[in-house]
């Protein structure tokens, strides 16, 4: 009789279900995955190392593109951790600024997941119209930060500038009419916040769509019903946090457990799981759209209710207003300060974390009292989760592998850092 | 009872994929949103950071004066400045080349900018035909401030009120 042995395979590095650079080495038996063999580092850009020789405000934009589908919780976790060490706090118009923009990137995050894990699993047309609504999203992050991805948004002491009074709208061109062009703008009209809620009030449909093209779906289902069951107790020894953690069971929520910023003022809910599988993952991430919808109108009824500064005015952090820049000499000297050295930290070592859309994201830094960290360190929660892909995928099929990659909805710059 | 026949019933009408079926043929015959580049373009906010441009002030003299505060703030390390005291006196930049490979268009050098020499234009669709053609030289960059010094101006006033 032949010898029968388990083959191994190799999943990627570009393989379009990878989700970037992820090289799975997969021993399987037939069509049975009997042990799958992450190999990590291929986005490595040395983040941490980077930021040690830089003053810490320039180190903003390189958080951006750690977890580069939730750009800005990453900055909020950088920003606060500096401002813990420097005992600032930053204005409360700022704080609902960042937490609007917190649930934003939540949003733009689980719309990534769900387009992308659809995709993986074979549903084409949820894609499409994930981004369709991401694309609104994106563009209310252009409009404040200037970028629409890589925002650079938040600083230590609050946030860059305020919310902008006007919309940028599609201009006069040769293929639109004009009742073309009225109608393209008229969510464009008001404010950036008017424009927001406007996206708050017509997103609820939005997820009954996607929810009623997947949710009950059989095929959906059949692909993800009981793949990748993580048990209650598992899931908290492999270090899992966010949607992983509570689809197991756990009610652990950084907002609710540890409220940083005004998240203890804003009224929402946490959804749970029940068994800990894929399905009930994606269950946990629907509800929590629908969650962070209700705390980005909390926020947009709030915030314009409330003008106010929207950074802080100790000029030893943040930089003083242009207008005082050019006509004041200390002011001067400030801004001169503030680009070149920055500020310094007093020794010693702080961590911060906030509840990033996959889960506890924080930053650990370390100052020796220079104008740059000693060390950093960012805890990526993908990195937890994908160190249990061995235990989730052993026995299952080499296409739940797919779901699974999927469902921990990773995002190797946060991975590879 | 009634429930399995409900269920029965459930499997074989292939309800939940007609409700999927359905969205997807709204879909079909709903407005369009997708928009016909180059014809026509997303909107672009004041704040967007596009290609960098040197400017001048109006009565043609170079703003930038050396200050090498950009080449201090930023991040990628993209910029680099040389200078020289000018036959009038003032001091002026020789070189001042960024290298877009590495610059992460943070907006940094705008911000640190003291005369509002260095700016971040809402062009974004451009392109190099060299390797070399990544980095811009002075020349390039004055000259991107000069054909749209309008547009730059305009979007740099809008803003102003919140920097």
């Amino acid at each position: 009789m032949a010898e029968i042995r388990n083959y191994t395979l190799n999943f990627g590095p570009q393989h379009p279900a990878a989700h970037g650079v992820l090289r799975l080495i997969l021993e399987i038996d037939g069509e049975v995955v009997e042990r799958a063999d992450p190999h990590i580092g291929l986005l490595h850009r040395g983040t941490e190392k980077l930021a040690e020789s830089k003053p810490y405000n320039q180190s903003i934009g390189y958080m951006d593109r750690l977890d580069y589908v939730s750009m800005m919780c990453n900055e909020h976790a950088y920003v606060m951790a500096i401002e813990k060490m420097l005992g600032i706090d930053a204005p409360i118009r700022a704080k609902y600024i960042r937490v609007m923009f917190d649930e934003i990137t939540r949003l733009l995050n689980h719309l990534m997941w769900l387009g992308t894990h659809g995709l993986d699993v074979g549903a084409m047309s949820i894609f499409l119209y994930c981004f369709r609504e991401r694309e609104k999203l994106i563009d209310a992050y252009e409009a404040v930060s200037g970028s629409r991805m890589h925002a650079t948004y938040y600083r230590p002491g609050g946030v860059y500038r305020d919310l902008p009074e006007a919309m940028p709208q599609y201009l006069k061109n040769d293929i639109r009419t004009d009742s073309e062009l009225t109608e393209m703008n008229k969510n464009r009209q008001g404010s950036l916040l008017d424009f927001i809620e406007d996206f708050a009030n017509q997103f609820p449909a939005s997820i009954d769509q996607y929810d009623k093209l997947l949710t009950e779906n059989r095929i959906w289902k059949q692909r993800l019903v009981n793949i990748g069951v993580v048990s209650a107790k598992r899931a908290k020894q492999l270090g899992f946090t966010g949607p992983m953690l509570r689809g197991s069971g756990v009610a652990w929520d950084l907002r609710k457990n540890q409220p940083y910023s005004v998240y203890d003022e804003l009224e929402f809910d946490i959804p749970v799981g029940v068994t800990g599988d894929c399905y009930d993952r994606y269950l946990v991430r629907m509800e929590e759209m629908r969650q962070s919808n209700k705390i980005i109108q909390q926020c947009v009824a709030w915030l314009k209710n409330n003008p106010g500064p929207v950074m802080s005015d100790d000029h030893k952090v943040s930089p003083p207003k242009r207008t005082d820049m050019k006509g004041d000499m200390e002011s001067l000297i400030h801004h001169f300060k503030l680009f070149t050295e920055g500020y310094s930290l007093p020794k010693g070592e702080v961590y911060s974390a906030v509840e990033h859309p996959k889960g506890e994201f924080g930053v650990y830094l370390m100052s020796d009292g220079a104008n740059k960290p000693y060390r950093i360190h960012m805890r990526a929660p993908g990195f937890a989760h994908l160190a249990s892909m061995d235990e989730m995928a052993r026995g299952h099929m080499l296409s739940d592998v797919v779901s699974i990659i999927g469902t921990q909805d990773i995002v190797f710059g946060e991975i590879d850092r | 009872m009634i429930d399995k026949l409900k269920n029965i019933f459930k499997v074989f009408s292939l309800s939940e994929l007609r409700g999927g079926l359905n969205i997807t043929a709204h879909e079909l015959v709903n407005k369009k949103i997708t928009v016909q580049y180059p014809e026509e373009k997303t909107p672009i906010s004041p704040r967007f950071r596009g290609l960098h441009a040197l400017r001048r002030y109006p009565n043609g003299e170079e703003r930038c004066i050396a200050c090498k505060l950009c080449e201090a703030v930023c991040p990628a390390n993209a910029i680099t400045i040389e200078s020289e005291m000018r036959d009038d006196g003032t001091r002026r930049t020789t070189q001042y080349d960024i290298d877009l490979f590495k610059c992460i268009f943070c907006g940094f050098c705008e911000e640190a900018c003291p005369v509002d020499a260095i700016v971040e234009t809402q062009i974004y669709d451009y392109a190099f035909e060299s390797r070399e053609g990544s980095i811009i030289t002075k020349e390039r960059l004055l000259e991107v401030g000069e054909k749209n010094e309008q547009m730059i101006n305009k979007a740099k006033l809008e803003d102003s009120k919140y920097k």
